[in-house]
């Protein structure tokens, strides 16, 4: 079962992992939580339907992702 | 379960100051990856420039030098000349390689020096509040030019891959951008190449990457990408510019 996590602290919420680089169209900006930068961190919002690409990891400048397998 | 991707270990846990959505991150990380991969961060000696990536000594966890501004190509070559060893990269921004440093690359690369240059092309002085910079493309605005810039005025723009494919020096150069997915594997096969090539003792490589500067450009990091693959890349083409190895064939 594949899992990604989201490192709220590192994320700056620039959006790059949440447009159009998904296959499955599962990370969006969180609308209602803001980490301690002020920045809106990328979520997932169905870790079930996660294939553990690694596309969203690849486009992240931080990164702020990691990919478990 | 098993981590198949995270920060790779040629990065250190120092957080990147850039901007959100800035290239440079991206950049970072796959040299970071290929320190680890090539199994040479032990015997790497990297040249941060000055611009937004001057603290990048900070973010690579290898052996880093800042020299004066420009001289990134000078200073690496120097060090490959001293100890032959090392594996030399130099990681330069657009007001860094093609602007005050234009004499140093083209010499570089001219002498076929053996090292791995890393050219971050954004088309704007970034660090220094989104001037007007070589590689600013025409009638793109910036602090500097903000009707666009004017070829008859401030002429045009420097294409640094085919200025430098003009030599008989280098051995590869290539154009690569980080906007999309598939780029950023393009970019980390162009950038593993250029190790590998100093690896093999083959002599100058050169990878521009086309990146984005949301800041400076004015624009969110999602229409920052997406102007990358619509306005810039069509005025700075991707792809191989010089790859001696298959002429040789």
């Amino acid at each position: 079962m594949p899992e990604v996590k989201i490192l709220d602290e590192v994320c700056k919420g620039c959006g790059l992992c949440c447009d159009d680089v998904c296959p499955v169209d599962i990370l969006i900006l969180a609308p209602d939580r803001i980490n301690s930068s002020g920045y809106h961190p990328a979520m997932i919002t169905d870790m079930e339907k996660c294939k553990a690409c690694g596309f969203c990891y690849m486009v992240c400048p931080e990164p702020a992702i990691e990919v478990y397998k | 379960m098993k981590k198949i991707f995270s920060r790779p270990e040629g990065l250190t846990d120092t957080l990147m100051r850039y901007c959100p959505g800035c290239g440079h991150g991206i950049v970072h990380r796959i040299v970071g990856e290929l320190l680890i991969e090539l199994d040479i961060r032990e015997r790497t000696v990297g040249i941060a420039p000055v611009g937004c990536s001057v603290f990048a000594d900070e973010y690579f966890n290898c052996d880093m030098i800042q020299p004066p501004h420009g001289r990134g190509p000078a200073v690496s070559a120097g060090i490959k000349r001293a100890r032959p060893e090392c594996i030399v990269f130099s990681y330069q921004g657009d007001g860094d390689l093609a602007s005050i440093g234009t004499a140093e690359i083209i010499h570089a690369a001219a002498r076929n020096e053996n090292i791995t240059v890393v050219f971050i092309n954004n088309a704007i002085f970034g660090m220094t509040g989104g001037q007007m910079a070589p590689t600013t493309l025409p009638g793109m605005k910036s602090t500097t030019s903000q009707k666009g810039r004017d070829v008859r005025k401030q002429g045009y723009p420097m294409k640094v891959c085919e200025m430098l494919a003009s030599l008989d020096g280098p051995y590869y150069l290539e154009r690569c951008a980080v906007d999309t997915v598939k780029n950023v594997i393009k970019t980390k096969k162009a950038l593993k190449m250029a190790f590998q090539n100093q690896l093999d003792d083959k002599g100058f490589c050169l990878i521009e990457v086309l990146s984005m500067c949301p800041t400076g450009w004015g624009q969110t990091p999602v229409q920052a990408k997406k102007w990358i693959g619509e306005v810039m890349s069509a005025y700075y083409p991707l792809g191989v510019y010089r790859d001696r190895s298959k002429e040789a064939k």
